[in-house]
This record gives C-alpha cells, sequence and structure tokens, in this order.
C-alpha cells in the first residue's frame, strides 16, 4: 500500500512510505537531530565548491526530481540555472504555504525539520551558496521547532536565517519572497529579471519549496535510483498531499506519485457521503467532477494530461452538502481581496469576476444569466497572463474549471435559487485581510 | 514599381511591464497595430514581431509612456 500509515522503519528501502514523515518511534513528535541521523544515515555531503557541485546536480536530474510547490518545474535546471548565473548564491527554502487549504509544509517541518535543514545544506552545495533563508509564515507554530533544531546542528557550513512572511496568498510568490528578504513588501515583482539570475540582494538565488528540499536531501544520500524505487517514470518519489473535505481521515498523508484517489480515500477510510466533485491542486487548481478524476493517478505529468494540476498537492473532495458554486464564490472573493493591487488586470478583473459568479451562485439575475455567463467568461480571458504574479491566471483556471463542472448546478441556480448547501463553507479562506499587512 | 515598400520584420516585439502601467493609455493610440485597451483602459498586447514600420511605432510609444511601462523585447 502507498499510503503514509505512520509505520516506522527507515527510508533505506526504496519501496517503504513515508519516507519524509518518519517519526522514528512517536507519532506526532519531533524527530531530533540524533534519531534523524539514526533513521536516515549521516547523509555524504560532498564539498561546498565555487560553482556548486555538478555532480550533485545530476544525481538530481536523474531523480527527476519536481519542485512541490506548486509548479512542478524540475529541480535540477533550477539549480543548473542558479549555479551558472553566477557565485555566492542564496537559496532559500520556501514553507510560507500561503495556500489556506494546504497544511504540508508545516506538518513536515514539525515533524522531520532536519530533513528541510538538511536539504537547504545540500541546495546549498548543488549551486554554490554562502546564504540560506528559511521563509515560513508569521505565526506558525513550526517556528519554535525549527530554531530548536537549527541550535542542535553545528556542522551546517551555511547559515540559515528565518524570515517570516505576512500572510498573504501571493506571499509565497517568488519574487515576492525576495522583495520582503530585501526589505521590501511581500508583493510580486515584474519579472525578469528571474530570481535564478537576480534574486536576494540581487544574487541568483535557488529558490525550492520546503518538501523539496527534504527529498533532495534523501536522493543525495540514497541516490536517484533509490528516489525511483516509489512513483511513476514521469512523477517519480512520494509527495506529500492535504486532504480535506468529505474522507473520513483529514489531513496530510505521504503518497507514491500515481496513487489514484480511489485508493488514496479508500487507505483513509473512504468517503464520508457521494463525491461529486474535487479540487485538485489548490486554489490555482481546478475542479473536476469526482467521476472524471477518481481513477487519473495523481501526478504532475498525469493530471495535466487529464486536464488538470497537481500543484502542491491539495485535494478537497465535495459530497452533495457542499455547494462546490458557494465555495468557488468564496475563494474567487478571497483572490480579489488578496490581489496586491499592482496590475490593472488583476485589481479591476478579479472583483468583477467574484461578483459575477456570486450572482450565479445565489441565483440573482435569473433574467441575465446567459449575459453573466458570457462576461465572466469573457474576464477569465482577458484576465489571464497579464499579471505579474500567477494570481489572475490562478483565479481565471477556477473559474473555468468551476463554470464547466458546475454547469448543471449553475443552471438549477438560476432557475431555482440557491441550493441547501449554498449557506455551509468548507474550504478554508482567511478572513478580510484588507488593503496593508505586506511587510 | 510596386506601390508597397517591402515589409521588413524585425525580432523585437512589445511587452508592458504590468505593475509599472497606470492605463494612460497613449500606447494604444501610437501602435495600435499592437495595442488594443481592455475595459478598464489597460493595454491587451500582441505579441507578434514588429515589422520596420511598425518598430518606429513602438519605439515612439514606448518613449511616450509617462511610466515608462511598455517595453520593445529583442528576440522571443
Amino acid at each position: 500500500m502507498s499510503i503514509n500509515t505512520l509505520s516506522d522503519r527507515t527510508a533505506a528501502d526504496p519501496t517503504t512510505l513515508p519516507r519524509l514523515l518518519v517519526t522514528g518511534g512517536v507519532a506526532g513528535a519531533t524527530v531530533n537531530l540524533r534519531t534523524h541521523r539514526s533513521l536516515h544515515g549521516d547523509l555524504e555531503l560532498p564539498a561546498l565548491v565555487r560553482g556548486g557541485n555538478a555532480e550533485l546536480r545530476k544525481v538530481v536530474a536523474a531523480a527527476g526530481l519536481r519542485g512541490r510547490g506548486g509548479a512542478g518545474f524540475p529541480s535540477a535546471g533550477k539549480m543548473n540555472a542558479v549555479a551558472a548565473a553566477g557565485k555566492r548564491s542564496v537559496v532559500v527554502a520556501n514553507a510560507s504555504e500561503g495556500e489556506p487549504a494546504s497544511r504540508k509544509d508545516q506538518v513536515l517541518l514539525r515533524t522531520a525539520p532536519h530533513l528541510v535543514l538538511d536539504g537547504i545544506q545540500i541546495g546549498a552545495m548543488a549551486v554554490g551558496a554562502t546564504d540560506a533563508f528559511l521563509y515560513l509564515h508569521r505565526g506558525s507554530p513550526a517556528r519554535a521547532i525549527v530554531e530548536r533544531a537549527l541550535a542542535e546542528r553545528v556542522d551546517d557550513k551555511v547559515p540559515v536565517t528565518i524570515v517570516a512572511a505576512p500572510e498573504r496568498y501571493v506571499a509565497g510568490e517568488e519574487t515576492a519572497l525576495v522583495n520582503l528578504i530585501d526589505g521590501g513588501p511581500a508583493k510580486p515583482k515584474y519579472v525578469p529579471p528571474r530570481p535564478f539570475e537576480k534574486g536576494v540582494g540581487g544574487r541568483p538565488t535557488l529558490i525550492q519549496n520546503a518538501e523539496t528540499l527534504a527529498h533532495l536531501a534523501l536522493i543525495a544520500s540514497h541516490g536517484s535510483e533509490w528516489f525511483r524505487g516509489l512513483g511513476t517514470p514521469e512523477d517519480p518519489g512520494s509527495s506529500l498531499v492535504t486532504v480535506s473535505g468529505a474522507v473520513a481521515t483529514r489531513g496530510v498523508a505521504e503518497i507514491a506519485l500515481g496513487t489514484t484517489l480511489r485508493q488514496l480515500t479508500t487507505a483513509l477510510g473512504g468517503t464520508t457521503g457521494t463525491p461529486t466533485a474535487v479540487l485538485l491542486g489548490g486554489y490555482y487548481g481546478g475542479w473536476r467532477t469526482a467521476e472524471s478524476i477518481w481513477d487519473v493517478p495523481l501526478g504532475h505529468a498525469s493530471l495535466r494530461s487529464a486536464g488538470a494540476s497537481f500543484g502542491a498537492g491539495i485535494i478537497a473532495v465535495i459530497d452533495e452538502s457542499t455547494c462546490g458554486l458557494a465555495e468557488t464564490s468564496r475563494i474567487l472573493r478571497y483572490f480579489a481581496n488578496e490581489s496586491a493591487q499592482q496590475c490593472g488586470p488583476c485589481l479591476n478583473g478579479l472583483p468583477a469576476i467574484a461578483s459575477a459568479f456570486e450572482s450565479l451562485t445565489h441565483g440573482r439575475d435569473r433574467k441575465s444569466a446567459n449575459q453573466t455567463i458570457n462576461r465572466l467568461q469573457r474576464w477569465i480571458g482577458l484576465v489571464s497572463k497579464r499579471g505579474a504574479c500567477a494570481m489572475p491566471d490562478g483565479a481565471a483556471q477556477l473559474a473555468r474549471s468551476a463554470l464547466e463542472t458546475f454547469a448543471s448546478e449553475i443552471d438549477a441556480h438560476v432557475r431555482r435559487g440557491p441550493c441547501r448547501a449554498t449557506g455551509t463553507a468548507l474550504l478554508p479562506v482567511s478572513s478580510a485581510p484588507g488593503r496593508d499587512g505586506w511587510s | 514599381m510596386s506601390a508597397v515598400a517591402p515589409v521588413v520584420r524585425t525580432k523585437v516585439h512589445v511587452t508592458v511591464n504590468p505593475i509599472k502601467c497606470f492605463a494612460h493609455g497613449l500606447c494604444a493610440e501610437l501602435l495600435p497595430e499592437r495595442v488594443t485597451l481592455d475595459e478598464w483602459g489597460y493595454p491587451i498586447i500582441d505579441g507578434r514581431p514588429l515589422n520596420e514600420d511598425e518598430y518606429r511605432h513602438a519605439v515612439r510609444a514606448a518613449k511616450s509612456c509617462p511610466t515608462l511601462a511598455l517595453l520593445l523585447v529583442d528576440g522571443r
């Protein structure tokens, strides 16, 4: 079985899960450095060489590691770009997890902080970095745990500074993160230059999701063949997912990529009702009918061919007790409130999209519903690819997928008014943040 | 003799820095071949390469943008 069952074997067997969430005996405990070394072995750290360690990057390329922060970009490609961009580069572990429905980076840091911290050191060696940052969201309970873990480590070559991000959806965007570390607001910047060329302090910067770095630590220790012992050829390895909604056991699980939703939900004790739809990939992801996606292997490549996205591993299952239109409306309004107000198409388009979707959800304009849908479709096309960051694209994708997946629900809401489930809320959105709070 | 001068294509295209753009709209007046405005007055850019005539208009449009948000990019 490919689901994390909290068994506690070491990660040496390539087919054993969990790889990351190994606790060494006590469920819910934080693995200290001594236990960490006994579980994973002493890491053979290659030397810190100027321009980075090309051999190490080759191992990462052979492993086929993809970023676990959402975009699924091949990690070796990023590392090569940073190494080629110059000396004295910087590594940032991104655990800001601005996605309200995601918990995996917090769970990882609270369970196995040393895997992430090892990954930071190894990432630094791969690209020749001399400084490192760990980017958390403000008030993160993981902060104290990471500080304790850092104090245990006396052999680290590269110093790690913890930086706290404001709880804004876009604060985890690479350019926003660079902006904040450099003393500015956590708002996205225009690219180019991209952070791999000019990031923190104008230096080449490798930004990797915290989970990606944890996998990197294990790849450096066990090799690329070991990493490929789980997963599929296109989506190798294991991955953390955050499961919410109509599932008996909710929370963070570690799965072999290629596992289907049917297998995953079965391992989590089954669904609690009849699943109608699934939000995959997070709030930038999209809705699919449960039927159409239930047996598709989870992974970047496999979901992309199915017209969906894996994102940062967010899986929200809904049944008849949840209204997909109401959920989408709330997320679209949240996006409109979370706009950094920098780009015209975003600051105008997102509130327009949210309002139109709300009026469909609440069945307010029975006579003009077709016009509302037409306007929505126009705005969805209008905002895409026109912002400095991916927020307008993400909002557009969410709205587009909802129009497709919930077409019959829209029809019913328009003709008969909101359904009984419209008033209930499942997916988390942070409370109205206002226009301030960016630093 | 042809009445139409041969069109020489460059590798240059226009793009916009959406953070700098404040919807003054001059680009759409000076380079209508490549820029239209959305309903909020922000430019919708056609990113195809410019020919030499269009290139001259694009340079003028980029220089005229009050926030210098319109950019000429060489190559793709």
